[in-house]
């Protein structure tokens, strides 16, 4: 469909990356961590875009993820085939058990609320002590594929990554357009019509809660590969804000436009120490602000907005 | 006279200190067109809101085709055949126009708990959803988006919408509200020929529309009914001559 | 016993920051209907305007005397520049925003006075124990604390009840656009209540630049902590925000204190330790979600929901 056609642009741009210039380690490294943030970032959006749940927590799902890959190592236990399972359902549990509560309610609520569930799981990794506490947990080997380390590969861990950003956007594509999601997106927009109609909303919430923390735990799997290295610092609400951030400055007119937040931020975050030294943030933080004030679109809405400008 | 579809038994609510339901009992039989009239802040809408579930009744039992729903929610009740439409126009602006009656026919039809299929080409559901579309003239409109319809369209939307659910009974509040001379011709037209099918109850401001339409009116003051009766009743009521209607509607 | 009256004591005091950081945050969420995350970093410049002060002139109490109308500029100057911008655009927008003004003033004061914690000279006045039973003594200076927060409390209640300014805030939180309509100047009353609100929280930096030390990101779990105060108190309610931070204050600080020793009934030493702090940690949140979970809108819900 016409619709997709730059998410698919998109990550076929991506796929050929390593073959147009941007196949030297730091930077297959930057690209790697830009898709797995994408893939938080996508299914933050499905929740954010889909059903107008607007969480200041879900950096906690790729949390436990990252957790479980860290758990698993540390009982010895490597292989993709367990570490995966075991933390997507972490996650999804994690979700599932906050969801119930946070579901209940909305708007403002629903963002401290996440947030404060955020924070219970930012707290709960810096006590674990036996995983490293507060200084976090280094992983000596990554997780093993049918018992090789494919994901040494710096190319290979790439087009893992790739996968993992094309599943994760085609299933949030595809949830959005089934019968599941167009209830989600009605009760965004109305939620009473909604209910006139003869849908309860939270149950249609509460599965897009869990799936959406699903898939940050298949992020977070990626990310303690990607890092080699698993902190609480990675569960801080700050990082569910740059998640969001990367959701909005993207823009919500499309799952592509999470996508492309994650890679700008990550771009941003790469390249502004580099141009202005230690203290970037103090040029971020107003790019952040003016971005909100005036991208009202998000990126993926810029050339419409340019076009209206031109008009006018 | 037939059993009724929906029973009111003695409804009461307060905000506060105002009783704005005080003792409402009232029936819709199949096929009629019951309307209830009154002043403003008489509690007409409240009074839908509280049959539909989006207001807790403080006293008093709301049973609908046998079935005390008392205390079920709005979409549970929905979901039973109690269809309602907004006053003030509540539809999805974002959504196609059929898209809006579709998930209404979705309401009805199997579960929603499905993920993979898109949904936008779903015949089983974009049938119907056309068939509710068309039954109130708004066949040629259904690829447009909601938001860019005009008043009078989105009214016919409102009344679709709530066709589409299959509805036992329709929940009409003031369907005519905010609606131009010929905009008003048109929908009751549509309503005449909705009550063919339907049983509906009819809350409207319109006194015209109300004695072209109905086949009992009630007339609700203070959250009180005052009188029931057919409409040649309710024109010849003393009582409401002086609440309601000597103001200036009977000229 | 008396380590329990100690914490005790130590939790009141929390309470009160807190409070003097949701107030600020309450109203400003409740008149403005605006979600600001920067409310933290009002505090943290709180503390730091008192360590500048304090080493340009050597006095706390010239150190206070300057913050006080410093964070008030600064919080006026904040809404001015970026806040007053974004009243009518959604939560979701509010929150990143004052997001990235948190980024800009955590480097900013890095940028300015390192990213090593600063000391506060304690006023000497206030130095020294106080002796609350025999043989137990308590800071002086964090008696003053809780006094002089309790009385801003009093003064903020009063305010808020008795004067026609109150009123109109009151009013505003229950009903903004009739305040409006009322003809009453709502920008000045917004910009009065943030500039009043950064105040507070500046005030309670000041107080706790001696006890604790003040460091670049000292705002941001104060923030949260004030989030959870706010939301179990009910947005937007005074009365909610000072029984809820005193709630939390307690919970938290006895939590961390007795957690560890509960824990020890039930497993070993170290484990105790390390689930006791955890569950301490996460105390507030479990309270916050139980509070929640029975009453979505908090303890004292100003708007009707």
């Amino acid at each position: 469909m016409r619709r997709d056609l730059p998410a698919i642009a998109f990550l076929l741009l991506l796929a050929m990356a390593p073959f147009i210039g941007f196949g030297e380690g730091h930077q297959l490294t930057l690209l790697a961590r830009s898709m797995i943030f994408g893939i938080g970032a996508v299914s933050l959006a499905l929740l954010v875009g889909g059903a107008g749940l607007a969480s200041l927590g879900h950096a906690a799902m790729l949390g436990f993820g990252a957790y479980a890959v860290v758990v698993l190592d540390d009982a010895g236990i490597t292989s993709m085939a367990i570490v995966l399972p075991v933390a997507m359902l972490a996650a999804a549990g994690f979700a599932l058990l906050t969801g119930v509560i946070a579901i209940r309610t909305s708007g403002v609520h629903f963002i401290m609320i996440t947030l404060a569930f955020g924070q219970m799981a930012y707290f709960t990794a810096a006590s674990l002590s036996a995983y490293g506490g507060d200084d976090g947990y280094t992983l000596y080997g990554r997780t093993e594929v049918f018992g090789t380390r494919l994901l040494e590969n710096r190319l290979a861990f790439h087009y893992v990554c790739l996968g993992a950003l094309t599943f994760t956007w085609g299933l949030c594509r595809l949830l959005l357009a089934s019968r599941f999601g167009r209830v989600l997106r009605a009760a965004r927009e109305n939620e009473l019509r909604v209910q006139a109609v003869g849908f309860s909303p939270y149950p249609y919430r509460l599965v897009a809660y869990v799936i959406a923390g699903a898939l940050g735990g298949l992020a977070g799997v990626l990310l303690a590969n990607s890092a080699e290295f698993i902190a609480p610092s990675y569960l801080s609400w700050q990082r569910s804000g740059e998640l969001l951030f990367m959701v909005i400055l993207g823009g919500l007119g499309g799952l592509h436009g999470a996508m492309i937040g994650a890679l700008v931020f990550m771009g941003l975050e790469e390249w502004l120490p580099h141009l202005l030294g230690e203290h970037w943030r103090l040029v971020f933080g107003p790019l952040l602000i003016l971005s909100v004030l005036f991208l009202r679109g998000g990126l993926v809405g810029l050339p419409a907005s340019l076009r209206g400008i031109g008009r006018g | 006279m037939a059993e009724p579809l929906l029973e009111l038994r003695d409804l009461q609510k307060s905000f506060g200190g105002l009783r704005v339901t005080d003792g409402v009992s009232l029936d819709v039989v199949p096929g009629e067109i019951h309307a209830v009239i009154g002043p403003n802040g008489a509690g007409k809408t409240t009074l839908i809101n509280e049959i539909t579930g989006r207001l807790l009744l403080d006293a008093g039992r709301v049973i609908f085709g046998g079935e005390d729903v008392t205390h079920l929610s709005m979409a549970a009740r929905a979901r039973r055949g109690l269809a309602r439409s907004f006053q003030i126009t509540s539809i999805l602006p974002g959504f196609s126009v059929l898209e809006n009656a579709a998930l209404a026919v979705q309401a009805r039809h199997g579960s929603s708990f499905r993920f993979c299929r898109p949904v936008a080409g779903e015949a089983a559901l974009n049938g119907p959803a056309l068939a509710a579309l068309e039954a109130v003239g708004l066949g040629t409109r259904a690829a447009l988006p909601a938001g860019s319809l005009s008043h009078g369209e989105k009214r016919q939307l409102e009344l679709a919408i709530a066709l589409a659910t299959e509805p036992r009974l329709l929940l009409l509040d003031e369907p005519l509200a905010g609606a131009g001379p010929e905009e008003t011709t048109r929908l009751i037209e549509i309503l005449l020929r909705l009550k063919q099918q339907y049983a509906i109850l009819l809350i409207e401001h319109d006194m015209q529309a109300v004695f072209a339409l109905a086949d009992r009116v009630s007339v609700l003051v203070y959250g009180r009914l005052i009188a029931t009766g057919t409409v040649a009743e309710i024109r010849a009521d003393a009582a409401v001559r002086a609440a309601y209607l000597g103001e200036d509607e009977l000229a | 016993m008396l380590l329990l009256l100690l914490q005790g004591l130590n939790g009141l005091q929390l309470g009160i920051l807190l409070f003097l950081v949701a107030a600020g945050l309450t109203l400003v969420f409740g008149v403005m209907d605006f979600i600001n995350l920067a409310h933290g970093v009002q505090y943290m410049l709180g503390a730091y305007l008192a360590a500048f002060f304090a080493s340009l002139t050597g006095s706390f109490w010239l150190a206070l005397l300057f913050a006080l109308p410093s964070a008030l500029a600064f919080g006026l100057l904040l809404e001015w520049l970026v806040f007053r911008h974004l009243y009518d655009r959604d939560h979701l927008s509010q929150v990143l925003a004052t997001f990235g003004v948190i980024l800009f003033l955590n480097e900013g004061v890095k940028a300015l006075w390192g990213s090593a914690p600063l000391q506060v000279p304690m006023p000497a006045l206030l130095s020294g124990g106080f002796e609350i039973m025999p043989g137990l003594q308590y800071p002086i200076y964090r008696i003053a604390i809780l006094g002089a927060g309790l009385a801003t409390a009093g003064l903020l209640w009063l305010v808020v009840e008795r004067t026609k300014v109150g009123m109109l805030v009151r009013a505003g939180a229950t009903n903004a656009p009739m305040v409006a309509a009322l003809g009453v100047d709502i920008r000045r009353l917004f910009m009065g209540v943030f500039g009043f609100g950064a105040m507070l929280a500046g005030f309670a930096g000041v107080m706790a630049a001696p006890i604790l030390s003040v460091e670049p990101g000292m705002g941001d779990n104060l923030l949260i902590l004030a989030f959870v105060v706010i939301v179990i108190g009910g947005i937007g309610s005074i009365r909610g925000a000072f029984l809820a931070a005193l709630m939390v204050g307690l919970i938290e600080t006895l939590g961390k204190s007795l957690m560890p020793d509960l824990m020890r009934l039930f497993m070993d030493p170290s484990s105790a330790r390390q689930t006791g702090a955890a569950l301490a940690s996460m105390l507030i949140y479990i309270a916050m979600a139980a509070i929640l979970a029975v009453r979505p809108a908090g303890l004292f819900p100003v708007r009707a929901a």
